[in-house]
C-alpha cells in the first residue's frame, strides 16, 4: 500500500475511534445518577423538635426521614439511619428486645446501632444530629458510614 | 402461471398487476409439488432461510435436542409480544407503577392473561436456557466448530437474567421492591467500586423513580435488542457448523457425511408442532395459575422473609455461608470464568455427539451428582448449626475466617475428587472435568431450591411441609 493510502486509511480509522469514543462518553454521562437529585440543604434538615420530648432511653421513628432519633440514657442524641448495613431491607425496632431487628436476615443492632447479630458487617449508618436552641435537627443530606459506635458519635443538649 | 413460448413471440402474455406484486413479493412457488421446489421456498424465503435446506436425519431424533433451542425462541418471541401489550399501559414512576399494573388486571379485557403469560414465560425461559446449555455440554457440542457458539450461548444466557430481574421490579409491589433492594445491595460488597456500582444501577442512593425508570428502560429495549441480535448471531453460527451436533453411540467414529433429509417438511413440521404444544402449554398454564402481585411497594416495611428472585437465590444463600466478597464476587465470577473456559480446555478426545462423554463418563457424572446431593444439604445444615469459622478463628479478619478458609475447604474436597477420579480410576480429562460440572451444578441447584422452599422468617432453616 502507498504511504498515502496507509495514512487515509489511518486517519479515518483514526476518526471511528474518535467517534465511538465520544459515544461511549455520552452513554455513560446518561447513566450517571442525576445531580439534580440533590435536595436542597433547607430541604434535607428535619426539625425533630423540642429536646424535652424526647425521654432519655428511648427510640423514635422518623419515617420521611428514613432514620431513628434515639435519645440514649445519658441523655445524648444519635441520628440512626433505618437502612440495614447487610443488604438494606428496612430495620424495625424491637421495644421488648431493646434492639433494632432485620427482618431479611436476622440482623440485630443495639441502641446504638452497633451490631449485636450478623450478618450484618457494621453498625448502622448515621446522619447529622444538630441542637439549636433546645430543638433537635437532623441532616439528612449525608448519611456517615461506621465501623461501630464510639462516644465522639453523640450530640448532647 | 404465465410462460412464454420463445418460437411465437405472439403467445407472451403480460400477468395482471394483482400478480406481478404478488411474484415480485414471492418468486417461488407457494405449495411445493417437488423436493427441489421445498429446496427453493426454504432457501428464498427470507425467515425460512435461517433454517437448513438440508440436514443430518439423525440430528431430526427429539431427545437428541429435545428442541430446546427452538423453544427458546418461541419464549422469547412470546415475551415480546405480551411485553410490547402491556407497555401500552404500564406507567414507568414510583406513583403510577403499581396502580398501572392493577388497572391493566382489572380494567383490560385480558389484561390479567397477557401479564400471566409474560411473568410464565421469562420464568420458563430461564429454566428452558438452563436446560439447553446442560443439553448442549452433555452432548459435547462445545468442541470445534462450535466453541465459540457456546460463548455466544453463555452471552445470551446472561441476557435473559438480565431481561428477567429488570422485569421484576416494574409491577411495584413489595415482592419486586424487596427483591430488587436485595439483589442491588448485594452489588454493594463488590471491592473498591461497589458503592458506586451500586449508585449507577439503582440511579441514586436508593430505590426509586431513577431506579425504575433506569430499569424500565434496559427490560424494553436494551436487553430484547442485544438478545434478538445475539440470537442472529447464534443461530447464524449453528447453520456455519452445519448444523447442531450429529449425535454418535460411544466409541462411534464420526461420520464423515450423514445421510441427508430434506429441512422442509422433516425438521419445519418438527418445530412447528413443538412451537404449538410449548403454546399451548404456556397459554394453559398462564390461565390457571395467575402471575403474582402483592402489595404496593413500602420502603418503610420489609417483608420476612425478603428473598431475590428465584435465581439468585442460590447467590443469596450462599451470602449466609461465605464472606460477603466471595458469595456475591469471587464464587460467581470463578463459575462464569470456568463455564467461558469449557470450550476451550485442551480435551484428551473430540467427543462432539457422545451423550455424557462414554459409559465411564456417565456413570462418574451419576456418582458426582449424587455425591453433590448428598454434601451440599449437609453441609447447609451443618453450616447453620455446627460450623463456626468466624467465631472458631475470632482472632483472623472475616475476609480469611468466613471467606478463604471454607472456599480453600471446598477447593480442596472438589480437587480431591477430581483427582480422584483422574488417578485411581483412570478417567480421561473430558469425563473428570464433566464430573467436577456436575457436581459443582448439582450443588448450584441445591443451593436455590435451599433458598427457595427451605428459608423461612428471618432466613432461618425451615421444614416447608408440615408444622
Amino acid at each position: 500500500m502507498g504511504g498515502r493510502r496507509r495514512f487515509l486509511w489511518t486517519a479515518w480509522l483514526g476518526l471511528l475511534g474518535v467517534m465511538l469514543a465520544e459515544g461511549a462518553w455520552v452513554v455513560v454521562d446518561f447513566l450517571r445518577p442525576r445531580r439534580a437529585r440533590r435536595r436542597e440543604e433547607a430541604d434535607a434538615v428535619v426539625v425533630a423538635g423540642p429536646v424535652d420530648r424526647f425521654e432519655p432511653d428511648s427510640v423514635t421513628a422518623f419515617p420521611q426521614g428514613r432514620f431513628y432519633l434515639v435519645r440514649l440514657a445519658d441523655g445524648g442524641f444519635l441520628a440512626v439511619s433505618r437502612e440495614c448495613t447487610h443488604l438494606g431491607c428496612t430495620v424495625p425496632w424491637v421495644a421488648e428486645e431493646h434492639r433494632f431487628v432485620c427482618p431479611c436476615h436476622a440482623s440485630a443492632f443495639d441502641v446504638h446501632g452497633d451490631v449485636v447479630d450478623p450478618p450484618a458487617p457494621r453498625a448502622l449508618d448515621l446522619y447529622e444530629v444538630r441542637i439549636e436552641n433546645r430543638v433537635v435537627k437532623v441532616n439528612t443530606a449525608n448519611r456517615q458510614r461506621r465501623r461501630a459506635f464510639e462516644a465522639a458519635q453523640v450530640t448532647r443538649a | 402461471m404465465t410462460r412464454t413460448d420463445p418460437a411465437n413471440p405472439a403467445s407472451q402474455v403480460t400477468p395482471g398487476l394483482l400478480q406481478r406484486v404478488w411474484r415480485s413479493i414471492v418468486r417461488g412457488p407457494i405449495r411445493p409439488r417437488s423436493d427441489r421446489d421445498r429446496k427453493w421456498i426454504v432457501f428464498n424465503s427470507f425467515v425460512l432461510h435461517f433454517r437448513p435446506v438440508r440436514l443430518p436425519e439423525k440430528t431430526l431424533r427429539y431427545t437428541h435436542t429435545f428442541g430446546l433451542g427452538g423453544m427458546s425462541l418461541v419464549l422469547v418471541l412470546l415475551l415480546i409480544a405480551t411485553g410490547a401489550l402491556m407497555m401500552f399501559g404500564y406507567e414507568p414512576s414510583p406513583q403510577g407503577a403499581y396502580a398501572s399494573v392493577v388497572g391493566l388486571e382489572r380494567d383490560v379485557l385480558f389484561g390479567r392473561l397477557v401479564r400471566s403469560v409474560h411473568h410464565w414465560s421469562a420464568n420458563f425461559l430461564i429454566a428452558v436456557v438452563v436446560l439447553h446449555l446442560l443439553r448442549t455440554y452433555f452432548t459435547g457440542a462445545h468442541h470445534p466448530p462450535r466453541q465459540f457458539n457456546w460463548v455466544l450461548g453463555l452471552g445470551l444466557l446472561l441476557c435473559v437474567l438480565a431481561s428477567n430481574f429488570t422485569g421484576y421490579l416494574l409491577p411495584w409491589d413489595q415482592l419486586s421492591y424487596w427483591a430488587v433492594t436485595i439483589s442491588t445491595g448485594m452489588i454493594g460488597y463488590v471491592p473498591l467500586a461497589g458503592e458506586w456500582l451500586q449508585r449507577v444501577v439503582r440511579g441514586g442512593p436508593e430505590i426509586g423513580g431513577a431506579t425504575l425508570i433506569t430499569f424500565y428502560t434496559l427490560h424494553t429495549t436494551i436487553v430484547p435488542v442485544t438478545i434478538v441480535l445475539l440470537m442472529g448471531f447464534h443461530f447464524w453460527r449453528v447453520r456455519k457448523a452445519q448444523g447442531v451436533v450429529v449425535p454418535r453411540a460411544p466409541g462411534e467414529p464420526v461420520e464423515e457425511s450423514p445421510h441427508k433429509v430434506l429441512g422442509l417438511p422433516y425438521l419445519l413440521l418438527r418445530e412447528l408442532v413443538v412451537g404449538l404444544i410449548l403454546l399451548a402449554f404456556v397459554m394453559v398454564f398462564a390461565a390457571l395459575v395467575a402471575a403474582p402481585l402483592g402489595e404496593a411497594a413500602n420502603p418503610g416495611m420489609s417483608p420476612n422473609p425478603a428473598k431475590a428472585p428465584w435465581y439468585f437465590l442460590g447467590i443469596q444463600e450462599l451470602l449466609l455461608h461465605f464472606h460477603p466478597v466471595f458469595a456475591v464476587v469471587l464464587l460467581p465470577l470463578c463459575a462464569l470464568l470456568a463455564l467461558l473456559l469449557i470450550p476451550y480446555v485442551r480435551y484428551d478426545e473430540d467427543t462432539s455427539g457422545i451423550w455424557f462423554v462414554s459409559r465411564r463418563g456417565r456413570r462418574l457424572a451419576r456418582w458426582a451428582a449424587g455425591l453433590a446431593a448428598v454434601l451440599t444439604p449437609l453441609w447447609i445444615v451443618l453450616d447453620e448449626f455446627v460450623i463456626d469459622f468466624g467465631g472458631w478463628l475470632s482472632g483472623v479478619p472475616a475476609a480469611l475466617s468466613e471467606g478463604v478458609v471454607p472456599v480453600a475447604i471446598l477447593g480442596g474436597v472438589l480437587a480431591g475428587l477430581y483427582l480422584a477420579a483422574r488417578r485411581r480410576i483412570g478417567a480421561t480429562r473430558n469425563e473428570a472435568i464433566q464430573a467436577a460440572f456436575v457436581f459443582l451444578f448439582v450443588a448450584f441447584a441445591a443451593l436455590t431450591a435451599t433458598g427457595v422452599w427451605f428459608r423461612g422468617p428471618g432466613m432461618a432453616l425451615v421444614w416447608p411441609w408440615g408444622s
